[in-house]
């Protein structure tokens, strides 16, 4: 299959620290793809490697199915560790040159602009843009080839929440339209807002990946009944004693949410008090410091 | 790389910088080769530029004065700009805004060097130009007829400046991707140019034998001694036949070339911060 990313072994060393242990990353064509991580985990340092930036101290990158070398970049869009631009022009001037290197046409400029909301300003210096702009110029130049893979470092820095919210718009637009986008970001709900997939980084190594239900686990119900050794024992005898879980106290099912109704009239049916039945949602920012902190990926 | 050396040159011509320097370059050549000495020979004073007379200013003159500030004060203001023309891409964090369009680093450095070349031919042609203005007003000033050099002459200049310039933007070029930056480059390098070299010229090079023999080697001397052989004033700094015209093109050739290979050398093998 010809995956737009695709890593294996991907390391870098500097002197003794590993900014990146041995990392494989896989990204689907057409989906959405959220690498979270916090700060220093190694994000930015991979999609440096990524884009040639920087390079590997062990493993390959492949990016849509090319290896290395000239040309490598055709069909990427890119924004790294913020919006870089030459401040004594304006922001269209400054995506005039990024055009000129990219071998696009000018009225690609205009259409970029247009789409990131910022023409009414692109005849203003770089130096007077606010972060927000300065961040919108950094999607446009992206955006400028027309990319099949977009890779996004933090794009919602520096933006208010109303540039966030259209920033997440663009992203899914970007998505449905076909394009590929890897977002790394280390802002748990604009992931879970936005991505197909997910993998975690810390500590330079992929810790989990999978799509947020998948992250989050199975689907269940949460429990509080008394007395409790006789709920346990019923809701074995109901669900079976692998899907009973003995959580904090409270039982954890895996079940169906939508069989809460059924399962508390059997309870009750038992003569157990019923003091709390809700559907069992791990939170996804738990489920991320759990991954962080611990760097497991027990996460089912 | 057209398209490179293309968004290079609407860099650098949009880049208010750029206009500043070439300004600067034609005020100081213009006060030290021409206004300074003309006011110096019309009132009649006596110094240590005496030979400075004003036969000296007549446009038969133009090579030997355009090309006599290169070797030091003018090279180092080519120097400051290709220090800015690489470097600012580190000051700014702009390698990666332009690497990740797709072209590779050595077309982009390809491009750069190309742009310096072209404005470094820029600047020299404005230093010919203007000084040959103000070589025709004193030749009037004076009633003397106006003889220029011939085409042959002019060509051989412009083309000994033109080396001589781009020699020292190639330097200003490797020192940006040695350091990677603008200030540390800058002041390196003018401390070179403005300081170490009058230093081993003046001191060193009269008391130690070995560094004399160097010397003869190094870029500066080499420049000056190739403004020398093309009739640049020897009381000029930096201008005196250490060696001979040929041997000192040749040298500050090598010298170009070999500070456009060692930057893209560093260039393609480090990584982008």
């Amino acid at each position: 299959m010809n995956l737009p990313v695709r890593t294996e072994g991907l390391t870098k060393r500097y002197g003794g620290l590993t900014a990146v242990r041995n990392l494989d990353l896989t990204v689907r064509a057409g989906e959405v793809y959220g690498f979270l991580g916090p700060n220093g985990a190694g994000k930015t340092t991979t999609l440096r490697m990524l884009l040639g930036l920087i390079r590997p101290s062990a493993g390959t990158v492949r990016l849509l199915g090319r290896t290395p070398g000239a040309g490598r970049l055709t069909g990427v869009g890119a924004l790294i560790e913020g919006p870089a631009f030459y401040p004594y022009l304006s922001g269209r001037d400054n995506l005039r040159v990024l055009a000129r290197y990219a071998g696009v046409g000018a009225d690609r400029v205009a259409a970029v602009l247009d789409l990131v909301d910022l023409a009414d300003r692109a005849g203003d210096r770089y130096a007077g843009y606010s972060l927000g702009m300065k961040q919108r110029l950094g999607v446009a130049a992206a955006l400028l080839k027309d990319p099949r893979l977009l890779i996004l470092d933090e794009p919602t820095n520096g933006l208010d929440p109303a540039g966030m919210a259209d920033m997440r718009t663009l992203i899914r637009r970007l998505g449905a339209a076909g394009s590929t986008v890897l977002v790394s970001s280390h802002l748990l709900g604009e992931v879970e807002q936005v991505c197909d997939r997910v993998g975690v980084i810390a500590r330079g190594e992929l810790v989990a990946e999978g799509s947020v239900d998948e992250l989050r686990g199975a689907a269940g119900l949460r429990v509080l009944a008394d007395p409790p050794e006789q709920a346990v024992a019923r809701a074995r005898e109901l669900v079976g004693a692998d899907r009973v879980r003995v959580v904090d106290g409270g039982l954890e099912l895996t079940i169906a949410p939508e069989r809460a109704a059924w399962l508390n009239a059997e309870l009750v049916g038992a003569g157990l008090a019923v003091r709390e039945l809700r559907p069992r949602e791990r939170d996804l920012e738990q489920i991320f410091f759990d991954l962080v902190e611990r760097g497991t990926a027990d996460v089912a | 790389m057209s398209r490179s050396l293309r968004a290079e040159l609407v860099k650098l011509v949009r880049r208010p910088a750029a206009w500043l320097l070439l300004a600067i370059t034609l005020a100081l050549s213009l006060i030290f080769t021409y206004l300074f000495p003309y006011a110096g020979a019309a009132g009649g004073a006596d110094g240590p530029n005496t030979d400075r007379a004003l036969p000296a200013m007549f446009p038969d003159h133009l090579v030997g004065n355009s090309l006599g500030g290169l070797p030091v004060f003018l090279g180092a203001i080519l120097l400051i700009l290709g220090v800015l023309t690489v470097g600012g891409e580190y000051g700014w964090g702009t390698w990666k805004t332009v690497l990740t369009q797709g072209p590779t680093r050595l077309e982009v450095y390809a491009g750069k060097l190309l742009a310096l070349a072209l404005a470094a031919l820029a600047v020299v042609l404005a230093v010919f130009a203007v000084g040959a203005v103000a070589a025709a007003l004193i030749a009037s000033a004076e009633g003397q007829p106006v003889r220029w050099p011939s085409a042959g002459d002019l060509v051989v200049g412009v083309g000994a400046g033109w080396l001589i310039a781009t020699m020292w933007a190639m330097l200003g070029a490797v020192l940006a991707v040695a350091l990677r930056a603008v200030a540390l480059p800058v002041g390196l390098g003018l401390v070179w140019m403005l300081a170490v070299q009058n230093l081993l010229a003046a001191i060193a090079a009269p008391l130690v034998d070995w560094v004399a023999t160097a010397q003869r080697g190094l870029p500066g001397p080499n420049a000056g001694a190739l403004a020398a052989a093309l009739g640049a004033p020897g009381d000029t700094p930096g201008v005196a036949a250490t060696v001979g015209g040929g041997q000192a093109a040749v040298v500050v050739s090598a010298y170009l070339v070999g500070f456009a290979v060692v930057g893209a050398a560093l260039l393609r093998r480090r990584d982008i911060g």
